[in-house]
């Protein structure tokens, strides 16, 4: 059994049809544990009161901006190299869902950002390369819509979205590079000493894995409607050409 | 229940509401979406299939 076997449309209709029921309610079950651990029973923070709740929601926002746009770069080279329709309808399914949580990471960023920065926005390395990721996703949707033919409408989404993996590695990294702005480095690490304490990290993780089984399930959806989109407009060009 | 946020209320709270606000909303074009297509292909099939006898 072969990985690429699931390039195969009713394969990966079948597949996905089993899963997504269980991811969906993994999705519901972790989002509603998260968000409720970390918003009620979580304490504030010594510094940032209670504007500290708002990590459940901007970090795993972020994580699933910046990561969504990697799975479409993956998808977009499996399409680009191999031809494979799947993988280019799951790129143009994620793009929608990335963009959305972009928005939440901006507007959560600005929101947090006046109490604790006195601003909602300055031209910060990572507060930028993600306003460009942002438009980078519009760009992207816009140019699925904009052209009739798929696979010429693959071929340049899938470029354009080569072109945006920059900014979305600027956007996790830009505080490494430039090492100045008001954005703090990453809320997560492996290296203890920068990590948030436990008694936010739990809630955290769990908020996190919500948000990413919310990202699957609505790729998943999103890739089967894509799927399904397809078949109608080759039975409706058949339709109009008997 | 509800938690004391202090003087951030209305930004944690401005925060989750419009972060829930903007999850429903994809939830729901997603879902829509999907309903709709679905039921254009089921149209489309049904067609094919009358005309096919």
């Amino acid at each position: 059994m072969s990985l690429w076997e699931y390039a195969n449309p009713t394969k990966f209709m079948a597949l996905s049809g089993r899963v997504l029921p269980v991811v969906a309610v993994l999705a519901v079950l972790a989002l509603a544990v998260g968000l409720v651990w970390g918003f009620f029973f979580t304490p504030d923070d010594y510094r940032q009161g209670a504007t500290v709740k708002i990590i459940y929601l901007h970090v795993p926002a972020a994580m699933i901006a910046i990561n969504a746009w990697f799975m479409m770069l993956v998808t977009s080279l499996v399409w680009l190299i191999r031809r494979h329709h799947v993988s280019a309808l799951a790129a143009r399914a994620a793009a929608p869902v990335g963009m959305v949580m972009t928005l939440i990471a901006l507007a959560t960023g600005a929101i947090w950002g006046q109490p604790m920065w006195g601003t909602w926005w300055a031209w910060d390395p990572r507060l930028t390369s993600f306003l460009i990721l942002f438009l980078f996703y519009l760009g992207y949707i816009a140019l699925w819509s904009a052209i009739e033919d798929p696979d010429s409408a693959a071929d340049l989404t899938s470029v354009l979205c080569l072109v945006g993996s920059v900014f979305a590695v600027m956007s996790r990294y830009a505080v490494n590079f430039w090492n100045q702005g008001l954005h703090q480095g990453a809320s997560l690490s492996l290296d203890k000493e920068e990590n948030v304490a436990d008694v936010f990290y739990q809630p955290l993780l769990v908020a996190i894995a919500g948000f990413v089984f919310l990202f699957l399930t609505l790729v998943l959806i999103g890739t089967r409607t894509e799927i399904r989109a397809r078949r109608l407009k080759a039975l409706v060009a058949r339709e109009r050409m008997e | 229940m509800m938690p004391d946020l202090g003087k951030y209320g209305a930004t944690v709270l401005g925060a989750y509401g419009l972060s829930v606000l903007l999850i429903v909303a994809l939830v729901a074009w997603v879902l829509w979406r999907g309903a709709r297509v679905t039921q254009a292909l089921a149209r489309a099939e049904a067609r094919k299939a009358g005309r096919n006898g």
